[in-house]
């Protein structure tokens, strides 16, 4: 039995541990010589998948589920997809 | 790699949601110092099952029709006890719990006006149920509900206009949002929330599923309902138009193409009446609030 707690009450954030990275057919590719930082990927990304690093933007494969959002939107091109393969 | 979002990942919602941007971004603005009520809907649906809940602020579910009695409750709570933070409560629903089962409770909440922002996310249909019709899909549309066979075209009437509907209540702060520009999302969350008393934003959300349409282009679709005219993006403040978004216009086919719901219109020349009034739906909109 789930032991549940009073009233329905769910803890913040538990969503963090379900990896729907899983979910993904192509996965993005940054080409960080191409990226210019500019955060929109990370910004359209549904799942909050994009980090802008110092030398441009990564992606957190263990939630990102493949959309393409990104590629989309990147003004410079800088992402390109790749078939995932489990 | 940690997320500092509000909006935690590992939900639920399909790849390319639009909703899911809106929220991430609404919440980016309105700071933990929050409590979101929500209907039944996708976001509900997507962000809460048991254990697994992607909310990093104080979050309730009500029943379908009830978020905006719900909000308000949560609001008389806090000010009963002096509401000494200044939390602000904001209530996020669909287009099903807001144009259909929860517009009684709705009307109410702009009523009395109670201090609270209330966001739609409209994805013109019941999605997370199957995609049956809402009264925001709009004419022409394909859905489960309004179905595209023989001589039916699909949604056979416009969607309601939510806008007006809220300006008539007298709501001092009324606007349209678009998940393609977020920093105008962005700035109008915070006047909603500034503004004493009701506030409600009307937000486009693209849905992939129920739209037909490849994920990846939920906010180009988001970018081009506004660029036909089909959804202005505007804003109202004590009745009073504040500004509405200056837009070239571009051909409502470029919008409609993309979407299976709306295939059947190109494929047979007796649907040409439906096209005709979607294209003068958009220049409408466009005479109306001076887009162009």
């Amino acid at each position: 039995m789930m032991d549940l707690l009073l009233g329905g009450v769910c803890k913040a954030g538990e969503s963090k541990k379900l990896e729907t990275g899983k979910w993904r057919s192509f996965r993005p590719v940054v080409d960080r010589n191409k990226c210019i930082k500019c955060g929109k990927c990370a910004d359209y990304c549904p799942d909050s998948c994009m980090e802008i690093k110092e030398d441009g933007a990564e992606v957190n494969l263990y939630y990102c589920k493949g959309c393409l959002i990104c590629i989309r939107e990147c003004p410079v091109k800088a992402i390109t997809k790749e078939v995932e393969e489990k | 790699m940690e997320v500092k979002e509000l909006h935690a990942p590992g939900h639920r919602a399909c790849p390319g949601c639009g909703c899911a941007i809106a929220v991430k971004i609404i919440l980016r603005e309105t700071g933990p110092n929050t409590i979101i009520v929500s209907p039944t809907g996708c976001l509900e649906t997507f962000t809460s099952p048991i254990r697994s809940s992607s909310w990093e602020v104080p979050w309730i579910h009500s029943l379908f029709e009830n978020a905006p009695a719900i909000a308000t409750g949560v609001l008389a709570g806090l000010n009963s006890q002096g509401n000494p933070n200044g939390t602000k409560v904001v209530a996020i629903g669909g287009d099903g719990g807001t144009y259909d089962i929860g517009m009684g409770s709705l009307s109410g909440m702009f009523e009395r006006k109670d201090d609270i922002l209330y966001i739609c996310y409209d994805n013109e249909a019941y999605m997370n149920t199957g995609i049956q019709g809402s009264s925001a899909t709009p004419l022409g549309a394909g859905t489960t509900t309004t179905p595209v066979t023989g001589d039916s075209f699909g949604k056979m009437v416009e969607k309601k206009d939510m806008v007006a509907i809220a300006l008539a209540h007298g709501v001092p702060y009324v606007a349209t949002a678009s998940i393609a520009n977020l920093a105008d999302l962005k700035k109008k969350v915070r006047k909603g929330m500034d503004n004493p008393g009701p506030a409600f934003i009307l937000m486009l959300t693209p849905c992939n599923v129920g739209w037909g349409y490849e994920p990846e282009e939920t906010v180009e679709l988001a970018r081009k309902a506004v660029e036909t005219g089909l959804f202005p993006i505007v804003e109202f403040e004590n009745g009073n138009m504040v500004s509405a978004l200056k837009i070239r216009p571009v051909p409502v086919e470029e919008y409609l193409k993309p979407q299976k719901r709306y295939q059947h219109l190109f494929k047979n020349d007796k649907f040409e009446d439906v096209l005709k009034a979607i294209r003068k739906k958009a220049e409408d909109n466009i005479k109306k609030f001076g887009l162009a």
